[in-house]
C-alpha cells in the first residue's frame, strides 16, 4: 500500500432514494421472470426459436454488455501501458462498472443456457473442446470477472480496514437483548476484521500488478473471440458483417467503446451525484478516441472493398440500413471528437460518447442479430418478458453501482487532479467511512 | 520514455492484428477428412421416395426413450391421436415433406443431420456434447455434457439441431444415425431398414458415392447431375439425390469451404501453441511494470 490514499473517495448521500427503488423495481420484475424461465423452458420466456437460437440476451447482454463493460480494460491500456497516470483516479469507477458488465453477463448466460447444471462442464479438462470459439470466450470471461473483482478488492479492503463500522453498532445496539450476547465480542470481531483487512491489503497490493496485467490481456483475447465466435455462421451471416477481420474489428471495437463508456460514465455520475465534471480527463481521453474508431472504419471499410462487398451497403435492405446506422452512429462520435473546443464541453463530450456506444453497440448487434438470417420461415423478435429480464439485468447494474459508491471509495477525488473552489471534498463521507479520509490505492 | 512505450503500445496492437490477418491465410491446423476410407453414409433419393413417412414413424419408435422424444399434436386434432410433426424440432429428428412445382412436379425430401465431415455442430461446442466418431463419421450427441449454449444451431449451416423449447430440462435433438439403437442392434438406421420404396440405401460412403454417381449417368434425365453432401461445407455423411435443384427442396447452396475449418484457422493461429497470449501477458507486464517504477519515482514516492 503506498503512502497515498487521496485518489479516490466514498461519494456521499443516501443510499435509499428514489432512482434507488425505481431500479429496484425493475430489478424484481426481471428476477421474477428469470425464476419463471427455470420452471418452464427457455422458449415460454422468450421469442427464440430453432432458427433464431440466440436473442437479446446474448446480443446484448453478453456481446455488447461486456464492451460497454470494457472501460477499465481501455483505461489500463491507458494507463500502465501508454504510461498516462493522470488518467488513474478514473479507473475505479471503471472497473466496477466492468465488475457489474462482466458479472452479469455471466449471470445472463446461466439464465440462457438451457442445460446450465452441466456447466461445471468448463472445469473438467476432459471436457474441454478446444477448437471451440465459445469455450475460449467463457473461460477467458469467467476468469476476468474474477480479476476484475480483485482489482476492485483494495476499495473494499480500505474500507473494511477504517471503517467505524457505525451502522452494524447500530444494528447491534438494536438486536442486541435477542441474537449478540455481548457489544465486546462484536467489537473484537470487528476489529479482527479491520486487521485482518489491513493485512490482505498489503499483500494484495504486492501482487496486484500481475492481476492489472492479466486484466489487459484477458479481454485482448476473449473480445476479438467474441467476434470469431460468429465467423463458424458462414452464410447465415450477412456478407457485410462476415468477414475474418471479425476478431480485430471485434478488439478495436471494444476499446473505443471502452473508452467511450468512462466519458459517458463519468459525466453522467458527476451529473448525478452533483460533482464537478472531470473534464480535463476526459478531454485526453477523447483525443485517442476518433483514432481508434477511424482505425476500425479503415479495417471495416477496407475489408469490404476487398470483398467487394460495398455495392450492397446502398441495398437500401434492411442490413444496408442498420450497416449505414452503426457507420454514422461511429463515424458521428468519433467525428465530434476531432474538435478541440468539443472535447472540453461535458454536453458535447457526452453526446458523442453516447453515439460512440449505441453505434459500436450496434455494430455487435448486427452480427449477432440484425445480420444474421437462417434461412426462410424464420423470424425473431424479442418478447416482452426478454426485454424485461434484460431491462432488471442493466437496472441491477446501475444499482450496484449507485450503491457501492456510496459505501467503497470510488469515485476520483476532485482535489487530487484538479483545483476544487468549493471544499465540498473536505466532507466526503459516506456510510461506512470516516470523514476527511480519502481512501484508495 | 512516455513515447517509447507507446510505440511498444501499437507495436503489439499491429502484432494482434497480423495474428487476426495470418488467420485468414495459409495456416491450417484441420485435420484430414475423418475415416474418409471408414465412414458410413446414407444416400437418399427423392426420386424414390413416395411419402410414407415410415421412416419418421420408425425413427421415433426406435429413439423415443433415449432422446425423450414426444408425439407432436396438431392444433385441429382435438383428440390429439396424431403424431404428425411439420419440421424438425425438439421432438423429432427426421421429417418428409412434400416440395410441390406444380400439380404435376413434386418431390418428397427428408431432412435429418447431413453429419458432416467437418461439422460446424462438433467445431462449435465448448463442452464436448457434440462429437463425431472418427471411424464412422457419425455425428453423435451427449445430453449429460451438454450446457445447452446452442452454439451448435449457429453454427450448423443446414440448421439441423434442435432445441426443447418448451422443456424445463431440454436438450438438443438432432439424428444419431441410430448409434445407440437400431445401428448397434442390427446395424442399419432405423429410416434406412424401415423404407418401403427403397429410397433409403446404407452402406459405406465412398461406395454410396459411387452408386449415386452410376444413377445419375444412367439416367441423366431423372435426376439433376449433382450429388448433394459430397462437397457442401467439406463433404458430409448423407447423400442426395434428386430431380429439383436442391435449394428448392430446402437444402441451401453451400460453398465447399468449410466455415468451421475456417473458424478454426483463425483460433489456431492466435492462439498457437498458447504462444502469442503469453507474449502478449509478458509485453504488457514488461512494459506496464516500467512504468510503474517510472511513475513511483516521478510521484515522489507515490505509487500507482
Amino acid at each position: 500500500m503506498g503512502s497515498h490514499h487521496d485518489e479516490y473517495q466514498v461519494q456521499r448521500g443516501k443510499i435509499l432514494t428514489k432512482p434507488f427503488f425505481v431500479l429496484l423495481a425493475l430489478v424484481v420484475i426481471g428476477f421474477s421472470l428469470i425464476a419463471y424461465r427455470f420452471f418452464a423452458g427457455v422458449g415460454a420466456v422468450t421469442g427464440l426459436s430453432d432458427g433464431y437460437p440466440w436473442g437479446i440476451w446474448i446480443a446484448y447482454d453478453v456481446a455488447t454488455g461486456t464492451a460497454f463493460a470494457c472501460g477499465g480494460y481501455a483505461l489500463a491500456l491507458l494507463i500502465y501501458i501508454m504510461n498516462r497516470w493522470k488518467y488513474h483516479p478514473l479507473i475505479r469507477s471503471a472497473i466496477l462498472t466492468s465488475v457489474f458488465g462482466y458479472c452479469l453477463a455471466g449471470f445472463s448466460v446461466m439464465v440462457d443456457l438451457g442445460r446450465y447444471w452441466n456447466a461445471y462442464g468448463f472445469f473438467l479438462p476432459q471436457r474441454w473442446q478446444g477448437n471451440s470459439v465459445m469455450f475460449e470466450v467463457a473461460l477467458c470471461v469467467m476468469s476476468y470477472s474474477m480479476v476484475l473483482i480483485i482489482e476492485f478488492l483494495p476499495a473494499v479492503l480500505y474500507t473494511l480496514e477504517h471503517s467505524k463500522w457505525r451502522r452494524v453498532r447500530e444494528w447491534a445496539n438494536w438486536l442486541h437483548p435477542r441474537l449478540i450476547p455481548d457489544t465486546e465480542t462484536l467489537q473484537s470481531g470487528l476489529n479482527a476484521v479491520s486487521k485482518v483487512a489491513g493485512h490482505v491489503q498489503i499483500r494484495l497490493d504486492k501482487i496486484l500488478i500481475f492481476f492489472i496485467v492479466l486484466g489487459m490481456t484477458l479481454p485482448s483475447m476473449h473480445q476479438s473471440s467474441l467476434g470469431s465466435m460468429m465467423i463458424i455462421a458462414g452464410d447465415k451471416l450477412s456478407p457485410l458483417w462476415r468477414t475474418g477481420f471479425l476478431p480485430l474489428l471485434f478488439l478495436l471495437n471494444c476499446i473505443f467503446i471502452g473508452y467511450a463508456t468512462v466519458m459517458f460514465e463519468s459525466i453522467l455520475s458527476s451529473y448525478g451525484f452533483k460533482r464537478k465534471f472531470e473534464v480535463h480527463e476526459l478531454a485526453g481521453i477523447a483525443r485517442i478516441v476518433p483514432w481508434i474508431a477511424g482505425i476500425w472504419m479503415t479495417v471495416r471499410f477496407g475489408d469490404l472493398l476487398w470483398r467487394q462487398q460495398l455495392p450492397n451497403i446502398f441495398a437500401f435492405d434492411l442490413n444496408s440500413c442498420f450497416f449505414l446506422l452503426e457507420v454514422a452512429l461511429i463515424g458521428g462520435g468519433g467525428f465530434l471528437l476531432l474538435s478541440n473546443k468539443n472535447r472540453h464541453s461535458p454536453r458535447l463530450l457526452f453526446v458523442s460518447a453516447a453515439l460512440l456506444m449505441l453505434g459500436g453497440g450496434l455494430y455487435r448487434f448486427n452480427v449477432y442479430l440484425i445480420g444474421f438470417n437462417p434461412g426462410p420461415g424464420w423470424s425473431y423478435f424479442p418478447s416482452t418478458a426478454e426485454f424485461l429480464i434484460t431491462a432488471g439485468i442493466i437496472a441491477l447494474e446501475i444499482l450496484g453501482y449507485m450503491v457501492l459508491v456510496k459505501i467503497f471509495p470510488v469515485m476520483p477525488n476532485p482535489k487530487k487532479h484538479y483545483e476544487v473552489e468549493e471544499q465540498e471534498a473536505l466532507h466526503p463521507v459516506g456510510d461506512a467511512v470516516p470523514g476527511n479520509v480519502y481512501a484508495g490505492k | 520514455m512516455r513515447s517509447q512505450s507507446r510505440r511498444d503500445f501499437l507495436k503489439l496492437l499491429g502484432l494482434t492484428g497480423a495474428a487476426c490477418l495470418a488467420g485468414t491465410g495459409t495456416l491450417s491446423a484441420a485435420e484430414g477428412p475423418a475415416g474418409s476410407e471408414t465412414a458410413i453414409a446414407m444416400l437418399y433419393d427423392a426420386t424414390k421416395c413416395v411419402g410414407c413417412k415410415a421412416c419418421m414413424t420408425a425413427c421415433k419408435r426406435v429413439n423415443f426413450d433415449q432422446n425423450n422424444l414426444s408425439y407432436e399434436h396438431l392444433g385441429s386434432d382435438k383428440d390429439q391421436l396424431w403424431d404428425a410433426p411439420l419440421d424438425l424440432s425438439g421432438n423429432t429428428r427426421t421429417v418428409i415433406k412434400l416440395y410441390k412445382e406444380s400439380p404435376t412436379r413434386w418431390s418428397y425430401v427428408k431432412h435429418s443431420c447431413m453429419h458432416c465431415t467437418k461439422p460446424g455442430c462438433v467445431s462449435a461446442c465448448p463442452v464436448k456434447a457434440m462429437t463425431k466418431d472418427s471411424v464412422t463419421g457419425v455425428v453423435s450427441y451427449n445430453k449429460n455434457a451438454c450446457i445447452g449454449c446452442r452454439y451448435c444451431q449457429v453454427a450448423c449451416p443446414y440448421g439441423i439441431p434442435r432445441f426443447q423449447w418448451d422443456k424445463a430440462i431440454p436438450q438438443i435433438v438432432k439424428c444419431d444415425f441410430c448409434k445407440e439403437t437400431n445401428l448397434k442392434e442390427k446395424g442399419v438406421p432405423a429410416c434406412a431398414e424401415t423404407c418401403p420404396a427403397g429410397a433409403i440405401t446404407y452402406g459405406k460412403r465412398k461406395d454410396l458415392l459411387v452408386e449415386a454417381h452410376r444413377r445419375i449417368e444412367e439416367s441423366p434425365d431423372r435426376y439433376i447431375p449433382k450429388v448433394y453432401g459430397e462437397k457442401e461445407v467439406g463433404g458430409a455423411n448423407h447423400l442426395y439425390l434428386a430431380a429439383f435443384p436442391f435449394n428448392k427442396l430446402g437444402l441451401p447452396d453451400l460453398k465447399e469451404a468449410s466455415p468451421a475449418e475456417f473458424s478454426e484457422h483463425i483460433q489456431h493461429t492466435i492462439y498457437k501453441g498458447f504462444i502469442a497470449p503469453v507474449a502478449l501477458y509478458g509485453a504488457l507486464a514488461v512494459i506496464a511494470m516500467k512504468n510503474k517504477k517510472g511513475q513511483e519515482k516521478l510521484g515522489h514516492g507515490e505509487d500507482d
